[in-house]
């Protein structure tokens, strides 16, 4: 709003460098700025899952020893927990300082305002402390590796940092800086969900009732409603962890009562709507690229959006299906088998509902409909992973080990990234004002899609065959597989720098971008401006027409 | 657009009701931190009330039916924190069910001081926290030991007949009770002052 008074002559003003990308307020910046972000959180969080891969090519030590490469660079301990303290920072910063960065703050800020016909976010400068608060959180994420955690360098816990691993099994700052960097990247999600439930309730323009939506803005709404929902119990949980670390507490504590296992319910209870949070957003993504590259509106509108709402909802009633093997009684687990399988159906809902979309369309096969094909496919793989390891009886087994890194990594590293992708490619020339190259962007695809799989395809044999996770060695009968998984992330690592040379030739080319590259399907209101934008849009709200969807 | 009159009217009740979603919102946000806290009380009271993941209740009363079908009970005792020696006197017991049993431990401090334990006790299989019912324990309270003292702890403990109806429990032929103990709150305070809360890095045995 500080400049917003400035722009009342209708010139397309903006604001100095420093004031523009510091002090921002502005939507589509703060959007830009996440975007970046994630990029680069993504470069390292990939860059640390290459030295998992890289530890894991064969058995015995081949990185985290003295003397090794990676070890001289100082980056990493010659120690398995070293290796552990790599596990659980890519574990982090992929989930909080990646996908929702990206889903949420980029493209959720970019594109909700606009699509709902407003001229910005609620609050603009809210906006602003939940980009930096991410930050703040990165440079204590990044310290903690860095820092004693007690075994040695860094937290070496895992994400779930359950105690009393991360009590007093880390004894050192690490886990304490850990603590902190989720406060602050909590406080930054919460005060964006806040930001877009006002955004959305009030901000609509004329004729924007809650049904004529896009769908992707439903996506977000549900999304801030969850992460409302979720992240303060997930911060109540992790302030009791570091009261039990630092200020004698006994909440995990049995030796006065406490019991660590309300850790794993309280934590589930965050963790469960944690995992939609990160793969709603790519729902509303793919319905949006779907319907434009089938040259149809989206079937069944209503229905995809309920069923959104369905899963969120289901979602905080399925967390102990993460704890099968903490002893439950049979009742419970058998309850907590039906509501898991139960999310299946909104789910199902959701995939036959693209497809139906997809049926008797004019498709084109541009790069982000092959990306939102290829999420489709590997989003059910991994959904049919996940209803078997619903099961309680074969969770028994299954429970820690690979196939359970195989089915998560299916719907979140290949479902939630194929889908940042797709969006990315989406509403390219929309956010840089340039386009891409479709050749380097199908190839980008392509290479990703094969290599992705190549990593975590064998996995599913890894983990029925009993190789549990979170170890650093493991017997030579494991290796075949490995070896192949590792292969892959060496395709993947291509398709990264393919990546790469697509912003490189795109930022070189500079080709001049269309206000819609996409044709008639493209019918949300994003498509009506130019691309990029102006800096302020819609000071006038547009009229939505009833017959929208 | 903000110069004009009824444009400011509108943005500044526009500007109320973004106020108001997000003071809902931030109500919802308290209830929320406040209901991660209300868990520990209430998980505490599930846990006692259900016996569930083995919590074991205290009874005031031996049941008055006894069965016709032996348990076997096993038993383990552990020490953390405190220089004591803690074994079960016996390493099982076979029960009727219903029948009261009585068991003893033995602890004695090699430490030079007088020091207080809390026992923390747990009963597998979890679902038999529910039936597995004591009327006498020594964790039913702090216990103090003076130095090089020995002392014998009787535990008068029954498993409640529906043990044998319950569909969870029925087929389960064995339990094992054990006790682990700590120090009391009042010696760690004492203790504090000489390794941290967590017991230090030796202790965690990293």
């Amino acid at each position: 709003m500080a400049y917003a008074a400035a722009a009342h002559d209708d010139t397309d003003h903006k604001p100095g460098f420093f004031t523009r990308w510091f002090f921002s307020t502005n939507h589509k910046d703060i959007g830009t700025l996440y975007i970046l972000f994630a990029i680069m959180a993504g470069l390292v969080g990939g860059a640390l899952s290459g030295l998992i891969r890289w530890e894991l090519a064969e058995p015995g030590i081949q990185i985290f020893k003295a003397g090794s490469s990676v070890q001289l660079l100082g980056l990493i301990e010659q120690s398995n927990h070293g290796y552990n303290a790599v596990v659980t920072a890519h574990a982090l910063i992929m989930i909080f300082f990646m996908v929702m960065p990206a889903m949420i703050g980029g493209f959720g800020n970019w594109f909700v305002p606009i699509m709902i016909g407003a001229p910005d976010m609620a609050f603009p400068r809210m906006n602003n402390i939940s980009f930096w608060l991410l930050v703040a959180a990165w440079v204590l994420l990044i310290t903690s590796m860095f820092v004693d955690g007690g075994p040695g360098r860094g937290f070496g816990g895992g994400w779930t940092a359950y105690p009393p691993l991360s009590t007093i099994g880390h004894t050192g700052p690490a886990m304490d800086l850990a603590i902190f960097a989720l406060h602050l990247a909590g406080a930054s999600s919460i005060l964006g969900a806040i930001n877009f439930i006002t955004t959305i309730f009030n901000m609509r323009a004329p004729g924007m009732t809650i049904h004529r939506m896009p769908l992707f803005v439903w996506s977000v709404l549900i999304t801030a409603f969850l992460l409302l929902l979720s992240l303060p119990v997930l911060a109540g949980a992790i302030t009791m962890l570091l009261t039990d670390r630092n200020f004698g507490t006994h909440f995990f504590d049995p030796a006065n009562g406490g019991d660590p296992v309300m850790f794993q319910h309280l934590f589930w209870f965050f963790g469960h709507p944690e995992v939609y949070i990160l793969i709603l957003p790519g729902f509303g993504i793919i319905s949006q690229i779907v319907s434009t590259f089938s040259r149809k509106p989206v079937f069944g509108y209503l229905a995809m959006a309920y069923a959104m709402v369905a899963i969120g909802f289901v979602g905080f009633l399925v967390w102990a299906h993460h704890m099968y093997t903490v002893g439950m009684g049979i009742n419970l687990r058998a309850y907590f088998v039906a509501a898991t399988m139960v999310i299946a159906v909104p789910t199902g809902v959701k995939i036959f509902s693209w497809i139906a979309t997809m049926w008797g369309g004019s498709i084109s096969f541009k790069t982000p409909m092959l990306w939102a094909v290829g999420f489709i496919f590997l989003f059910t793989v991994g959904g049919v992973t996940g209803v078997v390891l619903a099961n309680a009886g074969i969770d028994y087994s299954l429970h820690d080990t690979y196939y359970v890194v195989a089915h998560f990594h299916y719907v979140l590293s290949l479902g939630a990234v194929f889908a940042i992708f797709a969006g990315f490619y989406y509403w390219f020339e929309k956010m840089w004002g340039v386009k891409y190259n479709e050749f380097l962007g199908a190839a980008h695809f392509w290479v990703m899609f094969v290599g992705v799989n190549i990593v975590f395809f064998p996995q599913h044999f890894l983990g029925l065959d009993g190789m549990p996770r979170r170890y650093i060695d493991y017997p030579t009968g494991f290796s075949y597989w490995n070896k192949v998984s590792s292969i892959g992330y060496v395709i993947t690592a291509v398709g990264v720098v393919i990546f790469l040379l697509v912003l490189i030739e795109a930022a070189i080319r500079r080709r001049k971008a269309e206000a819609n590259p996409w044709g008639e399907g493209a019918t949300t209101l994003e498509w009506t401006l130019s691309s990029p934008p102006p800096f302020h849009q819609f000071n006038e709200p547009p009229v939505i027409a009833p017959d929208h969807h | 657009m903000l110069s004009a009159d009824p444009a400011r009217k509108t943005t500044s009740a526009l500007g109320r009701r973004n106020l108001r979603v997000a003071i809902i919102c931030g109500v919802v946000l308290a209830g929320m931190v406040g209901a991660a806290y209300a868990a520990v009380p209430l998980y505490r009271a599930f846990c006692q009330l259900t016996g569930f993941d083995g919590t074991i209740r205290r009874a005031e009363a031996a049941p008055t039916k006894v069965l016709d079908r032996k348990l076997l009970i096993r038993f383990d005792a552990n020490v953390r924190d405190l220089p004591w020696v803690f074994k079960p006197s016996q390493t099982t017991q076979e029960v009727k069910i219903g029948a009261t049993g009585l068991a003893f431990f033995k602890v004695t401090n090699n430490g030079k001081t007088a020091l207080t334990g809390r026992a923390s006790y747990n009963v597998v299989p979890e679902q038999a926290g529910a039936y597995f019912q004591k009327l006498e324990c020594f964790c039913f309270s702090d216990q103090t030991i003076q130095p090089g003292q020995t002392v014998e702890f009787p535990v008068v403990y029954f498993v409640d007949p529906e043990y044998a109806t319950d569909f969870e429990t029925k087929g389960k032929t064995e339990l094992t009770l054990s006790y682990t103990f700590f120090p009391a709150p009042t010696q760690q305070a004492d203790a504090a002052a000489t390794s941290s809360p967590l017991g230090g890095k030796a202790k965690a045995g990293l």
